[in-house]
């Protein structure tokens, strides 16, 4: 059996040695996986913040995921065309520069958490996954029938933003700056774990009566933790548009809802880890299922069914032989 | 617009609603006996309208077509909540989100490899296609005015099952305290196995009905499926009475915004931006419904628990 610790060090390790080795031996399709999978990580570890401390069973993260892909999509696609977007009485610049890009996403996903999570908080358990999953809807149709941004066709960008100091066109240097993103989420994460609005949250979590009945509000705890929760997946999804130069109304998906509560259990519920090692599971399965059969999510499901019915702490839970903090 | 035309949709609207209810009826029966979020209801609405086609294409009889989709869909739901669902009734809503998402892309991608990607054809049989003029000269398709029938029968059908019958009884029993009945000798683990089936079944039902006026593929029973979930968030989880209610309302919301809302925005607007605006904001008008409800009354119109 392994210390938490150590599984943690080796799967940090592990993603700055492959792309490393990928780099070494000139295979670039590698990094653009291991990229894949650190985004995907990313907007899990957005969710975990509210899944796994806060407890909330949140169906519509890809809300938040697609306003931040679609925050960069607007963007650079005024850029690219050299027309002003025109926001009521406000017009503004396109932009190709990322920080800038990355600041409205976190801005816009945080905005549009914070008024769902006004809305959803006021209901429980399956009322509120069920409203998230609504949330979710509203915005996946709003994405497919608004044409001005290429509605169901979605809308491509033709060349990656840039950042100041690095070239994003080269797979390794993008790599680099989503895995510093990836940390800084988890330091996020570790650091909100163990700090005090950290330790009521989970309270609040474990029994609400009686952290309302010390003075404090439970749904003032969760509405914060939703706020940041969302703002992170923002980030990821504004990363992930940019790997891929293309929005569409699937980052809206309840699929992906459902994906990113998939990496978070694969990977082990309420771990500072559990997103970041479903999420490598989660791409490899993809990419060496999908090499060998076109229905690799029956497989998935199955893997899935097993962890669900037999492994309570995921797949770090089995390697650590300790159930997680919570199921 | 003419009232002839405002007819016919509320008639379209109530028979979208109606098959919503179908759909409904069984989720809100398996959340509120067992608890269950089941993800997976959508497949078994899937594996009826395919059993429908693959026995309308071998046999040309829509009879035997509804017959092998009502007894596909409720085995289907029988194995599944034998060998898998089962063991999720004490679980987390989590694990249950989970697990039942897991089952649909088992089941999705399983449809996938035996029937292939292409959509299958369910033809409605020649006794119920055509129109029919109802009073007042609206001519209406027979087959769609079929389904409001067959719905409202079910409805009737379940309403009778729940109130006057033994297993009706044991259903409501079973709500309201499970440990009890138990203890008063009825096999509760066959009670649960038998209302997962019948909810099966009505989904099944819904699905092939359905399929004869939509196309039948992999991936058709997911929007219902999210669409089942706002009826009974809106009617509160546990209550038929509600999701039928629920159901009717966001049938009606959801087709007739669709009609009503682009003419409406054309009073002040230029036409295309209305018709954009109108369409964006009706396909969003049972979630604004849905979030409304929860808002005024966060456990539905007719939901108990709180």
């Amino acid at each position: 059996m392994m210390q938490e610790r150590t599984i943690n060090a080796l799967v940090l390790a592990g993603f700055v040695l492959l792309p490393i080795w990928a780099l070494a031996t000139d295979e670039p399709f590698t990094i653009t996986l291991a990229t894949r999978a650190v985004l995907l990580a990313l907007a899990a570890v957005g969710l975990n913040i509210a899944l796994g401390i806060g407890g909330l069973v949140s169906l519509g993260h890809a809300v938040f995921f697609g306003l931040g892909g679609y925050a960069m999509g607007i963007l650079a696609f005024h850029a690219q065309s050299f027309t002003p977007l025109e926001l009521g009485p406000l017009t503004i610049a396109g932009t190709k520069s990322m920080p800038i890009i990355w600041l409205c996403a976190i801005v816009v996903s945080a905005l549009a958490a914070f008024v769902i999570g006004l809305l959803s908080l006021r209901t429980t358990g399956v009322y509120f996954i069920m409203i998230t999953l609504a949330f979710g809807q509203m915005f996946f149709f709003f994405s497919i029938s608004w044409s001005a941004y290429g509605g169901e066709d979605g809308l491509s960008i033709w060349v990656r933003n840039s950042f100041p100091g690095l070239n994003t066109l080269i797979p390794i240097q993008f790599f680099g700056l989503c895995f510093a993103a990836l940390c800084l989420a988890l330091f996020i994460h570790w650091r909100l774990r163990a700090s005090p609005f950290g330790l009521t949250l989970n309270a609040a979590r474990q029994n609400p009566a009686r952290v309302e009945a010390v003075g404090l509000s439970p749904i003032r705890l969760k509405l914060l933790a939703f706020v940041i929760s969302g703002a992170i997946t923002g980030l990821a999804g504004a990363l992930f548009a940019d790997l891929n130069r293309f929005v569409s109304p699937t980052m809206f998906s309840w699929q992906l809802s459902g994906e990113l509560i998939v990496l978070i259990v694969i990977g082990g519920v309420g771990r500072l880890m559990g997103p970041v090692v479903g999420a490598a599971v989660f791409v490899a399965l993809e990419h060496l299922l999908g090499g060998l059969t076109d229905f690799w999510h029956i497989w998935l499901g199955v893997i899935l069914l097993v962890i669900v019915l037999f492994s309570r702490g995921g797949i770090i839970g089995a390697l650590t032989g300790k159930a997680g903090p919570h199921v | 617009m003419s009232t002839i035309l405002i007819i016919e949709q509320i008639l379209n609207g109530l028979q979208f609603g109606i098959m919503l209810f179908l759909m409904a009826a069984g989720l809100t029966l398996i959340f509120g006996v067992m608890g269950l979020i089941n993800l997976a209801h959508g497949s078994l609405y899937m594996i009826g309208a395919f059993a429908a086609a693959a026995v309308a294409g071998a046999t040309g009889s829509f009879a035997l077509a509804l017959i092998a989709a009502l007894a596909a869909a409720a085995l289907a739901g029988a194995i599944v909540e034998i060998v898998v669902i089962r063991r999720l009734y004490a679980a987390a809503h989590l694990d249950q989100v989970l697990a039942t998402f897991a089952l649909i892309l088992v089941f999705s991608e399983g449809t996938r490899w035996v029937f292939g990607s292409f959509p299958l054809f369910l033809d409605v049989p020649s006794y119920l296609s055509g129109p029919i003029t109802l009073p007042g000269g609206i001519q209406y398709p027979l087959y769609r005015l079929a389904l409001i029938l067959i719905g409202l029968l079910v409805a009737f059908a379940l309403w009778w099952l729940t109130v006057r019958t033994r297993l009706g009884v044991q259903i409501r029993a079973g709500e309201n305290d499970r440990e009890m009945i138990a203890a008063l000798g009825v096999d509760i683990s066959k009670l649960y196995t038998i209302v997962f089936a019948l909810g099966a079944a009505l989904a099944g039902l819904a699905g092939a009905l359905v399929g004869a006026i939509q196309s039948v593929q992999v991936g058709m029973g997911e929007p219902v499926l999210i669409l089942a979930f706002v009826v009974i968030v809106i009617g509160g989880i546990g209550s038929i009475k509600g999701a039928f209610i629920g159901a009717i309302l966001v049938g009606l919301t959801d087709t007739l915004g669709g009609i009503f809302l682009p003419q409406f925005f054309k009073l002040f607007m230029e036409a295309g931006a209305a018709t954009q605006t109108g369409s964006a904001l009706a396909s969003m008008a049972v979630y604004v419904l849905m979030s409304l409800v929860l808002i005024w009354r966060p456990t539905g119109l007719f939901g108990a628990r709180s």
